[in-house]
């Protein structure tokens, strides 16, 4: 358990750090929502209909932006063959790296998305679900993720192909997070949506570990 | 506690790079690897630790073999090699604990371990600014942390000055004379003089013997 935390830590101040890539995601997001406005138009009535769909998006290419560093760093400084040797098995240590990588990334844009949305002139009584939403989407970004992270690991500007990996596999993600906020909008049951979009966060929990750690068995070699 | 290789077969992208390959080493001892570039000495310990997958023959340590139990292996290994697993953004005291904390050590050994390889007086510095001996001599304080029966170093005296290398060579023999095993490659005499010698010769390309053969070449063989 004290391994875990001394993981957690790591990672954290690691990401914190100039180049860490965690700030980078949540000002990428911030400035992919606020040019919305100026390329759509003030108008309010088309910003809220679209303001959904726009913050997810953003959230899903912030969350892209700083993943490829998630393992590729461990990799290239020998990091990676001594996470192989330490007495937490693998897949704990991508669980543990993945959550980091949430708290760094995807809880920040937790926090922004309703100052956003505000902005993008959704009703107030919305703002709970869109919370809701990003706060239980947001895991699977980091988890999925992480398996392409692992399967990049040794390419060299493995970024761009880790987005063509990842980017497709976040499509139920998206579907569902936007429409648990769409259907708030039209003052529909957002529920069913909300669960879906934990349902696909709770199998990535449990595949994601085994998957991304059968990846970087073999790239490690 | 030995180590036992048997046969030990390893492959790089479909090619083999260890053919055969068979030692033991008694507990308490150290053993050097040597061979010319490229004979399969990295590959050799890396297979030894388990991260690179074996193809054929068996390895035991103990009673507990790699392919048997290989995390239950693994936990008994301590690997250094070329890649000091140092993080520029942390100081040089930051980069130790953590793996301190990663594998439960006491933290009395991080202070004992930069006291030993002489850079507990820049325990703060952020190790983006240590030259290349620095990094290495914390990357292998990373050894005296972790308490593993079984070291494998990769040539651990690359950018050291002769008294760091002396140093290495005191910590195996420290570690030897508690019973460990260390497995050493390396170019340079680390003064480890009953240490056992294991030669890695690169694989020769195998030849069809009897590529005349008209049995053979009559589909014989499948």
């Amino acid at each position: 358990m004290s391994g875990l935390l001394a993981l957690l830590r790591r990672d954290i101040a690691l990401a914190l750090q100039l180049g860490g890539g965690g700030g980078i995601g949540i000002g990428f997001f911030v400035l992919c929502v606020v040019l919305v406005p100026l390329g759509v138009g003030p108008e309010g009535g088309t910003l809220a209909r679209i303001a959904a769909g726009m913050l997810w998006i953003a959230a899903l290419l912030a969350a892209l932006l700083s993943l490829d560093r998630l393992f590729q760093a461990d990799y290239e400084d020998g990091s990676l063959d001594q996470f192989m040797l330490s007495p937490m098995p693998l897949e704990q240590i991508v669980l543990v790296k993945a959550i980091a990588h949430w708290l760094t990334t995807g809880l920040p844009m937790v926090i922004a998305a309703p100052v956003l949305g505000v902005m993008l002139n959704l009703p107030v009584d919305v703002l709970p679900v869109l919370i809701a939403g990003m706060a239980i989407g947001t895991p699977a970004l980091s988890l999925v993720g992480a398996i392409g992270a692992a399967i990049t690991v040794g390419v060299r500007r493995g970024g761009l192909l880790l987005s063509i990996l990842v980017l497709p596999l976040y499509i139920p993600t998206l579907i569902f997070g936007a429409r648990a906020v769409e259907n708030a909008l039209l003052a529909l049951d957002p529920v069913p949506a909300l669960a879906l979009t934990a349902a696909i966060t709770l199998v990535s929990a449990a595949m994601a570990p085994f998957a991304a750690a059968a990846a970087l068995r073999i790239n490690a070699q | 506690m030995e180590l036992v290789v048997q046969d030990l077969q390893c492959r790089r992208g479909g090619r083999l790079v260890l053919d055969g390959t068979g030692f033991t080493v008694p507990g308490g001892r150290a053993a050097v690897v040597r061979g010319p570039n490229g004979a399969g000495k990295s590959t050799l310990l890396r297979a030894l630790a388990g991260i690179l997958p074996i193809s054929d023959g068996s390895v035991r340590l103990g009673d507990i073999t790699l392919t048997g139990d290989r995390s239950g292996y693994q936990e008994q290994v301590a690997y250094a090699g070329h890649l000091d697993a140092v993080k520029p953004a942390l100081t040089v005291g930051q980069n130790l604990g953590i793996w301190a904390g990663i594998h439960g050590a006491k933290s009395g050994r991080v202070a004992e371990a930069l006291g030993h390889f002489g850079i507990e007086h820049i325990s703060d510095r952020p190790a983006a600014q240590c030259s290349a001996g620095q990094k290495r001599r914390l990357g292998l304080a990373r050894l005296m942390v972790l308490d593993r029966p079984l070291w494998l170093l990769d040539e651990p005296t690359v950018s050291l000055d002769t008294a760091s290398s002396e140093l290495v060579s005191d910590l195996v023999r420290r570690h030897c004379a508690g019973g460990g095993i260390a497995l050493v490659a390396t170019h340079i005499d680390l003064g480890l003089s009953d240490a056992e010698v294991i030669e890695v010769t690169p694989v020769q390309p195998r030849r069809i013997e009897s590529s005349d053969d008209a049995d053979f070449l009559a589909g014989d063989w499948t």
